[in-house]
């Protein structure tokens, strides 16, 4: 097995301005991950499967996890004057982390029975730029579970073939894995032309403001 | 003055057919259809009875099992892996428990260990003989060989029900153990059905596997080269079916599997053919596999004491747990942030997975080989859709 160090140095002399950062995993389970910048995150997969060392030919799961906007709490020591003295005081530095989207896949070799070796590729912010390139290009495991990432996360693929709504209905317009969801107190709802239609009719109501109540309540509604 | 028919003006409605030549049929095949192995639908296009091109389409069974997961304790999911493929519940815990035994870094008594791997082997036995029986359901074989699949699948329930108190739904497993123990009563009760099952097994290779009609279905029908099963990420017989030795109770060595002298059976061709064959040879390893764990099972404990299964808050980080279950790789994936309910709670479904290549298996067949395909890749939608 190929050490996440290792990989991390092969990776980058072979593709030439990959960024990989190598992200520490505290539970005992031992699992590191290497974080490859999104430009090249193609690239540096296709190296690792191609790679006669790593072979890393079978991309076993591929998921999404929403990361919240957070605040970090670190204690900075902090030189102040108190009663004319000057003294070191531990202070709490409030930072706030932007929140994020991430894929992560779990790439194993069958070739070369190892693994795993785990890749995450994170987002810009949650809102706007939420694009990541598709993996689907090097692994047809990636098509079904990506489509399932869009689905749920809202994460967009580039490059992905078919990038439908694969578990909820084509209909549906929110990403329910999203930690920040909220359901809907009706499922069941649709806007029908209906609504629209009453909609258009309230514009044409005037307030009459003499008579028995009956219109203001109308045009209120 | 009566009208015969070359006296008409106009010209005589042209039949269907023609009405469709050169364009594909378009047929929705399911939802509710009984060999779609549940509410599966798949979009497909037909050229006279060829298949050009199919979509599958999921969701009906769509629940959202991970943020429900996401939303209870570490304990509250493990019922509800029973629901994922409940024909296997018993490998759904497992592989759950696996997962969380690697985030908190819990040991496993040696008892437990070896209950695990029975009652793995023995859920193997019975997916494996009732998907037999399914597909040559489907196949038009109606009744007896589902019916004999069934009779045997029936004993093995028992055997689950009688040590977790139900069928299929057993919630047996717990992180660090099992919840109960199997006494001497029940071992020798499931001693007894592991040594009547060559017996059935062999009369029933006889029905299926040696049946003209079966052959004529199978061989040679959804073939998938090795390639494409890699890099499909298919797990499971049907990967082993095109050739490919992967099978996780080797790689990995889990449990105690490599204490178990087994064989990984392997497929030439990649047909449906050699996945019936790989699901029978591969339950003739289970039985030797059983035989073994049976003649070792240890006393001793089944629970490692240490563990708090109840308030339980392992430390924050991340975990891939995956073991080789009947479908294939069976995993989850845990993040968790220190609380007690874990932050991404993630399953890989092997059924899910298994499906990104059928239609690839099943261009150029026909409407009658999608059923056969589709039944030799065993799926159960409560796993596909979750």
């Amino acid at each position: 097995m190929v050490s996440p160090e290792q990989i991390k140095a092969r990776a980058e002399t072979a593709v030439p301005g990959a960024k990989i950062e190598i992200i520490a995993n505290g539970s005992p389970a031992n699992q590191p991950s290497l974080l490859i910048d999104r430009e090249h995150a193609r690239t540096v997969v296709q190296f690792l499967r191609d790679d006669p060392a790593l072979q890393l030919d079978f991309c076993s799961n591929v998921t999404g996890v929403d990361w919240l906007d957070r605040t970090a709490t670190t204690k900075v020591k902090v030189k102040t004057l108190v009663d004319g003295e000057e003294k070191e005081i531990e202070q709490a530095q409030v930072e706030t982390l932007p929140g994020y989207l991430e894929a992560v896949y779990h790439l194993y070799s069958m070739a070369l029975k190892h693994g795993p070796v785990i890749v995450r590729i994170r987002t810009a912010d949650r809102a706007n730029a939420v694009h990541l390139p598709s993996l689907t290009p090097l692994y047809r495991s990636a098509e079904f579970q990506e489509r399932e990432i869009y689905d749920l996360y809202g994460i967009r693929f580039d490059g992905h073939p078919d990038l439908r709504r694969i578990l909820m209905w084509d209909e549906f317009v929110d990403h329910p894995m999203r930690k920040d969801y909220v359901p809907p107190d009706d499922f069941e709802y649709e806007p029908t032309p209906h609504d629209e239609v009453l909609a258009r009719a309230k514009e044409h109501y005037t307030v009459r403001p003499s008579s028995d109540g009956a219109e203001t309540l109308t045009a209120q509604a | 003055m009566t009208a015969t028919l070359h006296e008409l003006h106009e010209a005589p409605p042209r039949a269907m057919t023609s009405r469709l030549e050169g364009e594909l049929l378009e047929v929705s095949l399911g939802p509710q259809h009984p060999s779609t192995h549940g509410v599966f639908r798949m979009n497909v296009a037909l050229d006279g009875e060829i298949v050009r091109k199919l979509k599958p389409v999921f969701g009906y069974l769509h629940r959202n099992h991970e943020q429900i997961a996401e939303s209870t304790s570490y304990l509250g999911s493990m019922p509800y892996t029973d629901r994922l493929d409940y024909f296997c519940s018993m490998t759904n815990n497992w592989a759950y428990a696996l997962s969380v035994e690697k985030l908190a870094g819990i040991e496993v008594p040696e008892r437990a260990e070896y209950l695990r791997v029975i009652l793995a082997e023995l859920t193997r036995l019975q997916n494996h003989v009732s998907l037999l029986g399914f597909l040559l359901s489907d196949m038009g074989a109606w009744g007896t060989p589902l019916m004999y699949a069934f009779r045997e699948r029936e004993k093995i329930l028992g055997l689950l029900e009688s040590l977790s108190g139900s069928r299929m739904m057993c919630d047996y497993m717990r992180f660090g153990g099992c919840r109960v123990d199997a006494g001497d009563d029940w071992i020798s009760h499931a001693k007894k059905v592991v040594a009547d099952f060559p017996r059935f097994l062999g009369e029933f290779e006889k029905l299926i596997l040696e049946n003209e009609i079966v052959i004529n279905r199978t061989q040679e029908v959804g073939k998938l080269s090795a390639e494409l099963a890699i890099n499909a990420g298919l797990t499971g017989p049907i990967l082993r079916a095109s050739g490919v030795n992967y099978d996780l109770r080797k790689i990995d060595g889990y449990g105690f599997y490599p204490r178990f002298k087994f064989r990984v059976p392997l497929g030439d061709h990649g047909d449906c053919y050699d996945r019936l064959m790989m699901r029978a040879l591969e339950m003739r390893e289970s039985l030797n596999i059983l035989k073994q764990a049976f003649d070792q099972l240890p006393g001793g404990p089944i629970m490692n004491p240490k563990v708090k299964i109840r308030a339980f808050k392992p430390p924050a980080g991340e975990a891939y747990g995956r073991i080789e279950g009947p479908k294939g790789e069976l995993g989850f994936y845990l993040i968790s942030d220190g609380a007690a309910t874990p932050y991404r709670y993630r399953v890989r479904p092997p059924s899910f997975i298994n499906l990104t290549v059928l239609e690839d298996m099943c261009l150029g067949h026909t409407v009658a080989d999608v059923m056969v395909i589709l039944g030799s890749i065993d799926i159960v939608m409560g796993e596909v859709d979750r």
